[in-house]
């Protein structure tokens, strides 16, 4: 299973540029399986940071999470104030007081413009952006969160699985 | 199990506690068939909260989505009001797993069908089956590329 598309200028990343390994998660905001991914991921990335590339992409499953869609257009807000991976670790951190509420509390702790953030929330762009990350998802062989992939093959194991491999593959 | 090209076995099954949906009776749709092992368990769950976020790609091309186990209406019902599911998961139950049986996914060990999915186009044929193993969420990138090629 290979990723569609490949990473682009649409992406967020993190990391190294033009880092040899690249590591893409789609990843819903509410779900508790991503929630335990994040503090995995966040120390893969302290470690090999400097010689790898981490993209996240949004993959909402808004039926089952009620603040998932939410917390995914904020985060894509954020981005617009330059603040994505601030909102995204953020969200990640807080999990368990999600609400559209405490969104918008998040939002002010990062300093972000309220009123630009409240005009971009309602954009159509942000919507299709989230649509269009969760259509890349499904097409790529996402079957449920959080999934990654490595240079743009499926993995298909958990974030403790993708430490393991980097230990052994990050020189 | 059935292939490609094989015409897709008739039935009648519980929609719900007191509807039941008849295969050719759904005309002028395409029809994607889940079988999944059984409500409730975590991988079919999985499955499941993912096509139900799907159901919006799926009406591009036409289609409509039918979940199917040997779990009963009741089962069903429950098992869809938690998951908060929008879309129909049929009660292959009595006689237990005969549709499941006529695709050929019924596995008789376990007492529950494959993992197995079928794309019907608008004749009633088969035009794409995959079966999955039993422990994986097969996604829904076959799905789609079934769709797109109708």
């Amino acid at each position: 299973m290979s990723l569609k598309p490949a990473v682009n200028k649409t992406d967020h990343i993190q990391g190294k540029k033009n880092a040899k390994i690249v590591i893409v998660e789609y990843g819903d905001y509410q779900c508790p399986y991503c929630g335990a991914a994040y503090p995995i991921l966040k120390e893969m990335m302290k470690k090999y940071g400097e010689r790898i590339q981490f993209i996240f992409r949004n993959f909402p499953l808004s039926e089952m999470h009620k603040y998932a869609r939410s917390a995914a257009i904020v985060a894509e807000a954020a981005a617009l104030q330059g603040k994505f991976w601030e909102m995204h670790d953020a969200i990640y951190e807080n999990q368990e007081y999600l609400s559209e509420t405490f969104l918008l509390e998040l939002a002010e702790k990062l300093e972000l413009d309220p009123h630009q953030l409240n005009i971009d929330i309602k954009k159509s762009e942000l919507a299709s952006k989230v649509d269009s990350d969760f259509e890349s998802g499904v097409l790529s062989g996402v079957n449920g969160t959080p999934s990654f992939f490595v240079n743009g093959r499926k993995f298909n194991a958990g974030a403790d699985d993708l430490m393991q491999l980097m230990s052994e593959i990050v020189k | 199990m059935l292939q490609k090209n094989d015409v897709a076995p008739d039935f009648t099954l519980f929609a719900t506690p007191n509807q039941k949906i008849t295969l050719s009776e759904i005309k002028g749709k395409n029809v994607i068939l889940a079988f999944y092992p059984a409500d409730w368990s975590p991988v079919c769950s999985d499955q499941m909260a993912l096509y139900n976020e799907m159901l919006k790609y799926f009406k591009k091309y036409d289609a409509e989505i039918f979940g199917i186990s040997v779990d009963s209406k009741w089962c069903h019902m429950a098992f869809s009001q938690s998951r908060n599911l929008h879309f129909p998961l049929l009660a292959d139950f009595e006689p237990k797993g005969e549709t499941s049986n006529k695709y050929g996914v019924y596995n008789k060990e376990e007492g529950e069908c494959n993992r197995a999915l079928f794309v019907i186009d608008k004749e009633g044929i088969i035009q794409w089956s995959y079966l999955s193993p039993m422990a994986v969420n097969p996604g829904a990138d076959g799905i789609l590329e079934a769709l797109e090629k109708l």
